[in-house]
């Protein structure tokens, strides 16, 4: 016949942030580290090659960090002014960099003055960035212009100048050598390819873009500009496909993580949120001290490295999951143990039965199905149990009552026994979801420990506590009615117009009094 | 087409199973179980029902196997007639008129020609077992008469009674005492507990009691839980008995196995208890069985034994404690409180079922189809425990949605409440949990409707409590990018003053909800959820309310406590009409216009079913039942009727089914009992020797269409021979065993005889064209055009086979049957 059925342990909705894949993902980072730097950190770039150092642009340097280095393993100081956006090459032996004079240099990372210095810019050059055939460099500036850079000769090789405002940032494919793309204050983003003279590109953003990216096979781009990121698609002629408006403040940054399958951007509202590329709805946010300007992640999301407007670089490394088989395991049976028997193939005249497979029953349940009350009881009002997971005492207890047999569960118990049934009720009788029950089970602990009162100081002191709490709690309830009742009022004067809704308010509040009287 | 008999109130299956122990074939091939009037052979592989003996006029009170022949049973009826089946070819062989009302059959291998009943003669309550001396005679109806007196003042229970060690003694038990009857000594002892009277909570009295099959032992069952042995009872001062105690409440029955090395007991904990040798250390358990244990049997042949529970089930176990088989029957043992409800998907009827769970029972089949355990937790079965009932429910969006409420209520102050919904899942053919709200609202659920609009692109629900609010809920989307869900949430919540909601309704359209409160029906509009109007006729709470239906939308009616029944037209917010009418049950007929009222009055009740278009009933029938009618229901056919008669015609779309407080499930019919014989109970009764499992079904069907056209194939050259199985005699040749025959060489010649053509087929043609009939009554109706070219043809045929098919002659016939009825019974011996 039917087999037991566990006791139903009442489940309640967990309050604060939903425990999803993703927040398990993003929060198993370790606490930042703080490095401070000179300036606002104004750009992060990973170098694709292992062992993946970082170059964070700040102020007139450029530092270049290990991985877990806390100190700059190189430091890039030759510029006479603000340096902008420092990228590595693909290969991670070239380091280019804008600056505010109008300069575009190009450094070897083992050597320290520039190798090549692109002049041809007239204001502050913002973004700069190789293209994927790694000879050319594409910069973008304040002087309107977007420019394409020869690096073997160092010259100019194309100058676009379609954008009516400053161009503040862009992205070079990663496909194709002749493709990239620029967004500017005139809030439009542009695309353009070498081959022809002009943008074969354009939308229109709505905001001045601060941030623009192209999707690894170049299909999608994110721009973000205002409080908006939008995704268009480029190969429909760039139409937009979403429109993502979660941050309070301008959008300054945006990253792909390395799976492809989340987008993350940071905003001036001191977070980042984490997106997923499929539907697009914010799965995780994480929270920082300062206004943030620049984002990356390192190879394999191993590290997230967020720069801010105070100079502050926070360096987040993720937990190693080596911790935990460091731990002694405990030698388990071999593979062959399990399967036991279980590749047995029938033979002709054999009949097979099947051994009935055991339901788990945890140990509660166990001692419930004997009837063993008391054990039941005593299992679930172990430390572990009522301090973790509370409401599997409370179930248990409700499933007592329910059988009747609480009373019995309850009685004969010793001094440090009842000491800790009572330890239970003080922490959680003042609970609202738990108050039903266990009042109950208070009322019959009185009833049935009423005639030895008195003879353990522990067990006396308990019960005065218990009934602090609850004298305490009766006047939480009354205050909270009194403000009921006057919300009643003012919600009763301001809806006048339906009769109905006033009656009902009213009516309400009426019947809180009675029971506050009662 | 439809003779158009009066309209009468026919009692419906489910009835009881487990009001008698259950009976087991010699071969325990087949299982024996009384059903109200009738008689139910199941097989006990299959668990489906063979055969279902019926005679009787009055509820069937016992039933044994015929001791001398195995293949024969007795069975005892309140209209005071033992009657003798043939259970394998379900035919009555006989029937002995005894006289008195009958309650309890035995019967004992050495006593040849008579049984043991109880009767009760002079007053009510004394009961006797006596022994019928029955006749030897050819006639089908034999007098019975000869009774001689064998115990006085017994249990009237047969559980009561034992016969032991082969016949020598009966036991009977009674209060406090214990009597035995030596049969060879014909003197009675009698044992008394010495202790039931003095001590305060001592409760001896006996419940049962049972003999060993081959030594001097009884077994008794107490109400304290214990079982007694008793022993050296042949002597009034050396007797001795010995205690097992495990039960902790009533032993309700007790069972020897058949060679007495073990007893098996049952009671309220619903678990079987096997004592191995009769001792209190090696018991062997089977727990968990459900319900109360009613009654123990154990099969002749000693590998199954059956336990019959007060759920109306029968589970069939097997010799080392293994359910194999359940029979289970409509759950009458709860109180209903879901009401009557029809599954729109399998149009089965849903009510309460086992504690805890909605039984889902088919009418046609009369047999229950499955149960859905919504409480989910262990039923504790135990005096005074208060249980969470399962108080509300309702199927919505065409059987999508089930929402049900149970609740437990311990004190005054504590509720605690549940509401569920459940989604039919498709896959897996079932109701899957969706959606769990606890405490729904502060107070009792009254009322739970779903909304039934067809272009409904959100399903909602309503709920009417006594805290004087109402709650619409309904389904929100809950999936991110991890899962896609649904959910249900509270969207509005309503209320009326402060007065209790008691009824909801929705209209048939979905546009307007109809809550009553109290005595006021208010009327809210379901797109903006604004009260539109209200009525109130100051008559009393209301205690039902609906919509009309089709082109009556615009009527609502409301029932009230004081006994008005009115109708308002939503159009002009007027009473249309009201009637005094003590309304019990209001039920809308689905399918039309036509509304059911079943009112309450001192001397019966009274069906009234009405249009709301018009306040003159269009039909009446007076005394439907003399209890009060608790619920009703209307049940859409599968086959639209033809009434042409007004009176009737509302019962052309729908069957209305009722409740009454004693749990019998009746309903209208014009038919007579024999008709409404299931297709497949028919086809069974044609199909005798060959096991019926629904795989033979399916196979049987379809050799059955190729014999047809093969058929078809000869009739156009060959004159069609007569079906063997056309011809009862010769099928009766077929089915009986051979051991029971004649020699071959004996037979042959008849044999061949009968099939040859003859004249004068005038006596018998009836019956094939019956079978034709039949058979294409149970063809699908997607064959409907083929059978319709194959019943032209088979019309010729008959008029051709009139005078073609041979069929046998009477006298041939007769000499058939004779052999047949001659006693080989001698054979067995051997």
């Amino acid at each position: 016949m039917a087999g037991y059925k566990p006791a139903a342990i009442q489940t309640y909705p967990v309050l604060g942030e939903k425990i999803t894949q993703d927040t398990l993902y993003w929060n198993n980072y370790k606490t930042p580290v703080q490095i401070k730097e000179f300036g606002a950190v104004s750009k992060v770039d990973f170098s694709p090659q292992p062992p993946y150092n970082y170059a964070v642009t700040a102020s007139s340097r450029i530092h270049i960090y290990g991985r877990y280095s806390q100190e700059p393993i190189k430091t890039f100081s030759r510029f006479k002014d603000t340096a902008y956006c420092a990228t590595f090459r693909q290969d991670g032996r070239l380091l280019v960099a804008g600056s505010e004079d109008g300069g575009v240099q190009l450094f070897d990372i083992s050597g320290r003055a520039p190798l090549r210095q692109f002049e041809g810019h007239t204001k502050a050059v913002h973004t700069v960035d190789f293209t994927a055939d790694k000879y050319h460099v594409v910069s973008g500036a304040d002087d309107y212009t977007v420019k394409l850079w020869d690096i073997p000769n160092s010259k100019e090789i194309l100058t676009f100048k379609e954008h009516s405002d400053y161009v503040r940032c862009g992205c070079a494919s990663k496909l194709n050598p002749d493709l990239f793309v620029t967004g500017s204050y005139d809030h439009t983003v542009k695309m353009f390819d070498s081959r022809t003279n002009e943008s074969v590109i354009s939308v229109e953003h709505g905001q001045p873009v601060e941030s623009v990216l192209l999707f690894p096979s170049g299909g999608l781009l994110v721009s973000a500009g205002g409080r908006y990121v939008k995704i268009w698609d480029m190969l429909k002629g760039g139409q937009l496909l979403v429109s993502l408006k979660n941050h309070h403040k301008t959008v300054t940054c945006l990253y792909l993580s390395s799976s492809g399958q989340r987008l993350l951007s940071g905003s001036l509202d001191r977070k980042v949120k984490v997106y997923s590329t499929t539907s697009y709805k914010v799965v995780h946010s994480f929270d920082y001290a300062a206004s943030i300007l620049s984002l990356a992640l390192a190879h394999e999301d191993e590290t997230i490295v967020v720069g801010m407007t105070n100079g502050i670089l926070s360096v987040k490394h993720r937990k190693s999951e080596a911790k935990k088989d460091s731990l002694p395991r405990r030698r388990r049976p071999a593979y062959r143990t399990f399967i036991k028997g279980k590749n047995y193939m029938k033979q002709r005249d054999d009949i097979l039965i099947n051994r009935p497979s055991k339901k788990h029953l945890e140990l509660y349940d166990r001692d419930l199905k004997n009837f063993r009350v008391s054990k039941a009881l005593d299992r679930v009002l172990e430390p572990s149990c009522t301090i973790k997971t509370p409401e599997i005492t409370v179930s248990i207890i409700k499933e007592l009552n329910r059988r009747g047999v609480l009373a019995n569960a309850l009685a004969g118990r010793d001094e440090k026994e009842i000491s800790r049934v009572l330890n239970f009720l003080i922490r959680n009788l003042s609970q609202p979801r738990f108050a039903p029950v266990l009042i109950n089970a208070a009322e019959i602990i009185i009833d049935i420990y009423l005639p030895v009162i008195g003879q353990s100081p522990v067990v006396d002191k308990k019960f005065l506590l218990l009934q602090g709490l609850v004298e305490k709690e009766i006047d939480y309830q009354r205050e909270l009615l009194e403000t009921l009742g006057m919300m009643d009022m003012l919600f009763a004067t301001m809806t006048r117009k339906e009769s109905t809704s006033v009656l009902q308010c009213t009516s309400d509040g009426f019947l809180e009094n009675k029971k506050m009287e009662s | 087409m439809v003779e158009e008999d009066s309209v009468r109130v026919v009692r419906c299956g489910g009835s009881e199973l487990n009001f008698r122990r259950a009976v087991f074939s010699a071969d325990s091939k087949y299982i024996f179980c009384v059903s109200g009037d009738f008689v139910k052979v199941h097989s006990t592989a299959t668990e489906e029902c063979v055969h279902i003996l019926q005679g009787h006029r009055n509820l069937v009170t016992g039933i044994q196997l015929n001791p001398n022949n195995h293949l024969q049973l007795y069975s005892c009826s309140f209209d005071g007639t033992i009657k003798l089946w043939d259970y394998i070819d379900g035919i009555l062989i006989k029937t002995f008129i005894v006289g008195h009302k009958l309650h309890a059959l035995f019967t004992l291998a050495c006593a040849e020609d008579s049984v043991f009943v109880i009767i009760n003669k002079e007053k009510p309550d004394i009961f006797q077992l006596v022994s019928v001396k029955l006749p030897k005679s050819s006639s089908q109806e034999i007098e019975a008469k000869e009774l001689s007196f064998v115990l006085d003042y017994i249990n009237q229970s047969p559980k009561c009674i034992a016969f032991g060690n082969e016949g020598e003694y009966v036991a009977a038990v009674r209060d406090f005492y214990l009597s035995v009857y030596f049969f060879k000594k014909k003197t009675t002892s009698r044992f008394t507990l010495s202790s039931s009277k003095n001590k305060k909570h001592a409760k001896n009295n006996f419940t049962c009691v049972a003999c060993h099959p081959k030594e001097d032992c009884i077994a008794t069952g107490h109400k304290d839980g214990k079982i007694r042995l008793w022993r050296n009872f042949d002597d009034d001062k050396k007797y001795t008995y010995t205690c097992l105690h495990w039960h902790h409440d009533m032993v309700m029955d007790l069972a020897f196995s058949v060679m007495g090395t073990s007893l098996l007991s049952g009671g309220r904990e619903s678990v079987l208890v096997e004592w191995r040798d009769a001792t209190e250390k090696n018991k062997e358990f089977l727990p968990r069985l459900g319900a109360t244990i009613e009654h123990i049997s154990v099969s002749p042949a000693g590998d199954l034994f059956c336990t019959s529970h007060s759920d109306n089930k029968i589970i069939i176990i097997h010799r080392n404690l293994e359910a194999s088989a359940v029979i289970q029957g409509l759950v009458k043992d709860s109180n209903i409180f879901t009401g009557l409800m029809i599954d729109p998907r399998t149009k089965a009827l849903v009510l309460n079922g086992k504690p805890g769970h909605l039984q889902f029972y088919s009418l046609q089949h009369d047999k229950q189809l499955y149960n859905l355990d919504i409480i989910q937790q262990e039923y504790i079965n135990d005096y005074g425990l208060i249980q969470i009932e399962l108080t509300k429910a309702a199927f919505g969006c065409y059987g999508n949605w089930l929402a049900t409420v149970e609740q437990r209520q311990e004190k005054e102050t504590e509720l605690e409440m549940q509401m569920k919904l459940w989604m039919y899942n498709k896959k897996t053919q079932g109701f899957v949990l969706n959606t769990k709200v606890s405490m729904p609202h502060e107070d009792h659920i009254t009322a739970l409707c779903f909304c039934n609009a067809e272009k409904l692109e959100n399903p909602t629900l309503v709920t009417a409590s006594k805290d004087g609010h109402f709650k619409v809920w309904i389904l929100t989307d809950d999936s991110d990018i991890y899962k896609k869900a649904v959910g249900w949430t509270c969207d509005f919540v309503g209320s009326y003053h402060k007065y209790q909601a008691t009824n909801c309704c929705f209209s048939e359209d979905g546009s307007l909800l109809a809550v009553g409160f109290e005595e006021i029906v208010t009327i809210w509009d379901s797109e903006t959820w604004e009260l539109k109007c209200t009525f109130c006729q100051r008559a009393g709470n209301i205690r039902h309310l609906c919509f009309g239906r089709l082109t009556c939308s615009k009527y609502l009616l409301g029932a009230t406590e004081n006994g008005i029944l009115c109708c308002w037209n939503l159009l002009s917010c007027a009473l249309e009409w009201s009637a005094k009418l003590n309304v019990r049950v209001m039920e809308p007929d689905p399918h039309s216009e036509n509304i059911a009222a079943i009112s309450q009055s001192s001397v019966g009740s009274d069906l009234f079913v009405f249009k709301p278009s018009e306040p003159r009933p269009l039909y009446i029938q007076k005394n439907i039942s003399r209890e009060e009618v608790q619920w009703g229901v209307f049940v859409p056919r599968d086959v639209p009727e033809s009434f042409t008669s007004e009176a009737y015609q509302w019962l052309n779309r729908s069957q209305f089914y009722f409740l009454t407080k004693s749990q019998s499930l009746l309903t209208f019919s014009t038919k007579s009992p024999e008709e409404k014989l299931t297709p497949t109970s028919k086809q069974l009764l044609a199909e005798e020797s060959l096991p019926t499992t629904p795989f033979y079904f399916i196979l049987g069907k379809h050799r059955e269409q190729q014999d047809e056209k093969i058929n078809e194939a000869l009739e156009s050259e060959l004159v069609q021979l007569p079906l063997t199985e056309n011809i009862p005699a010769i099928s009766e040749l077929l089915h009986t065993p051979a051991h029971v025959l004649p020699s071959a060489a004996f037979l042959c010649s008849k044999f061949v005889n009968s099939l040859l053509l003859s004249k004068e087929t005038k006596s018998c043609e009836e019956t094939p064209e019956d079978v034709d009939m039949e058979e294409e009554k149970e063809s699908d109706d997607s064959d409907v055009e083929n059978d319709f070219t194959e019943k032209t043809q088979d019309t010729n045929d008959t008029d051709l086979g009139e005078d073609i098919i041979h069929q046998l002659s009477k006298s041939e016939e007769k000499e058939l049957r004779k052999f047949r009825k001659v006693d080989y019974s001698w054979i067995t011996v051997l």
